[in-house]
């Protein structure tokens, strides 16, 4: 059986993010999953336990400033590399900012067609895409080369599969054109133990009638007590309320979680687009004409200051 | 410094968008066309780094005829020229073929800097600034918040899930912007004016010497086998507020068991 090539989404804070699982869990339909950490020194050794857990029967390592130090162009060269010597069924990428850079160079590199955000993914290589804000379900091919898909976060239910992976080290060399752009500094932002928006099975989001920045705590202590991710709309974003990296949106993140809470939020298209796949939609608007009503499984018309701080203490009673 | 600004006409994504029952790419015969909107963010930071360092500012479109409207548009904010690839056979070309095209035109004029949108709002692939870069073996700076030139050194906050990144790169590079790097401005009547006369050069496939069997469904590299609309949302239940609405909010989440 031809592998499949699972290039890994991990950071040395979050460890293994909940998309790669999702990845190795769908690889496991098309081939003998390997998986591929690019990262620093010692990021293999850091993921394997848990890339073994869902079934990762080998791990591709590549290592170090060589990879680590430049953006996004050394991993599409390691990956173009190994794809050449191993001649896998497939290759799946994280649809992350950086997922889908490597994936648009590799598939420059190796002449070969790409797909992008894809919820699902076919034995057959056939992958399924949401489009146009949640408007229309697509089903798309690769037509020339291998399929090199990226995966959509949240798309799947990662299932254990215990595997006792290999390492074998591989040995990038980055070309000079891969190094023109250095990466001098990465600075974490994100606060506290919050789960990480995109991947979160609940996201708790406030938009313009949060009203300030500072009365965003009545959004994040609901989010808290339900164990969510804090998400923003582009008006709050825009307002200074929230940073940009939580704004969800057709300019922002696209999240698909178990639960969606939208609170202050009136649910213009710009927002929807970012949200309306998600599983059950709540809403708080103090206007009952709000579009953000029309989507939403339950609503409550009323001052998001008492209804939000009411639930907050209901949640606590009950615990 | 030499800037080229790549611009897309897409549907707007304000009104309903869908694919071709014809050919299965994106409608925009009888969509209402616009700018990207991310691009307008690259048109601004283009200006921005002109007026501050001098130079000449050039707008780069691939599409169809009617794409014109959307060159005009961002010649109105302020850039010098435009050009505008347009060719029949282009129509249906994948982000791989696209970015052959654009790279190829980028490669006859010259810049010192390439600003795009980091995304397009129809497609929302993401992956072109980097296809660019790979192509012409020049720098990428992707997802920009913040931009800074200093001679020829340019320096990027590239927004990451966790913070941010500092990437720094010499010229030519390709720089992706996202909507927090600037507020764009708005084309003023005499910028309209002017923009009328502005000169738009035209290029085929043949005037860049790419194969016409090497992009449109001919040279695709990926294929929409089906579509369909997704079924839609429905209103659920919705309570006024009496003093309970908080209460009542956690009794349903309880019942969906996610309390």
């Amino acid at each position: 059986m031809a592998e499949v090539l699972v290039v890994v989404e991990a950071s040395q804070a979050a460890g293994v993010k909940k998309v790669t699982l999702e990845m190795l869990t769908i690889a496991r339909g098309l081939g003998e999953v390997s998986a591929v950490v690019l990262g620093g020194s010692g990021a293999a050794a850091q993921f394997a336990e848990k890339l073994g857990e869902y079934g990762a029967t080998k791990i591709y390592a590549g290592e170090g400033e060589e990879v680590d130090g430049y953006l996004v162009a050394p991993k599409a060269t390691a990956v173009a590399e190994l794809v050449k010597r191993v001649q896998p069924a497939a290759v799946l990428i994280a649809s992350s900012q950086e997922g889908k850079e490597i994936a648009g160079r590799l598939a420059v590199k190796l002449d070969n067609g790409l797909l992008t955000d894809a919820v699902e993914l076919a034995a057959d290589g056939t992958a399924t895409q949401v489009v146009f804000a949640g408007a229309a379900i697509v089903k798309s091919k690769v037509t020339k080369g291998l399929p090199i898909v990226t995966i959509r976060p949240n798309s799947i239910t990662p299932e254990p599969a215990p595997a006792s992976p290999a390492v074998e080290q591989l040995t990038v060399v980055a070309t000079d054109a891969d190094k023109l752009t250095k990466v001098v500094e990465r600075v974490a932002e994100q606060k506290g133990s919050r789960p990480e928006l995109t991947e979160a099975s609940i996201v708790v989001s406030g938009g313009r009638g949060v009203a300030s920045a500072d009365n965003f705590k009545v959004v994040e202590e609901i989010a808290d007590l339900l164990g969510g991710a804090v998400g923003a709309s582009r008006a709050a974003v825009d307002s200074g309320y929230y940073p940009h990296q939580f704004q969800v949106g057709q300019t922002g993140k696209t999240v698909s979680p178990q639960l969606y809470v939208a609170i202050g939020i009136s649910g213009a298209i710009q927002h929807r687009a970012g949200m309306q796949t998600s599983k059950t939609i709540v809403a708080v608007n103090k206007d009952a004409e709000a579009p953000i009503f029309e989507l939403a499984d339950y609503g409550v018309v009323g001052d998001l200051n008492k209804v939000v701080p009411q639930a907050a203490e209901e949640i606590r009673k009950r615990k | 410094m030499n800037i080229v600004v790549l611009v897309k006409q897409v549907p707007d994504s304000g009104a309903e968008r869908t694919l071709s029952a014809s050919d299965n790419t994106v409608e925009r015969g009888s969509a209402n066309n616009v700018i990207n909107e991310m691009d307008e963010y690259a048109i601004e930071e283009a200006l921005k780094i002109k007026e501050a360092h001098g130079g000449e500012v050039t707008v780069l479109t691939m599409g169809p005829e009617r794409a014109t409207e959307s060159i005009r548009k961002a010649l109105s904010m302020g850039p010098d020229k435009a050009v505008h690839v347009q060719d029949d056979a282009l129509h249906g070309s994948c982000a791989v073929a696209t970015s052959k095209v654009l790279a190829t035109a980028l490669g006859t004029l010259n810049a010192d800097l390439i600003i795009c949108g980091a995304e397009s709002t129809d497609g929302r692939v993401q992956v072109l600034p980097h296809m660019i870069a790979e192509r012409l073996g020049i720098a990428a700076l992707t997802g920009a918040r913040k931009l800074t030139v200093d001679g020829a050194q340019l320096t990027a906050e590239r927004q990451t899930d966790e913070g941010y990144e500092v990437v720094t790169a010499a010229t030519p590079a390709v720089v992706s912007v996202w909507d927090t790097i600037n507020e764009p401005r708005y084309p003023s009547f005499k910028g309209i004016m002017a923009a009328k006369k502005k000169p738009v050069q035209t290029l085929s496939l043949a005037d860049l010497g790419v194969a016409a069997d090497e992009v449109g469904a001919a040279g695709a590299t990926s294929a929409v086998v089906e579509f369909a609309k997704r079924p839609v949302r429905t209103a659920g239940t919705k309570v006024v507020d009496e003093g309970e609405g908080g209460v009542q909010l956690v009794q349903y989440l309880v019942t969906e068991k996610f309390v």
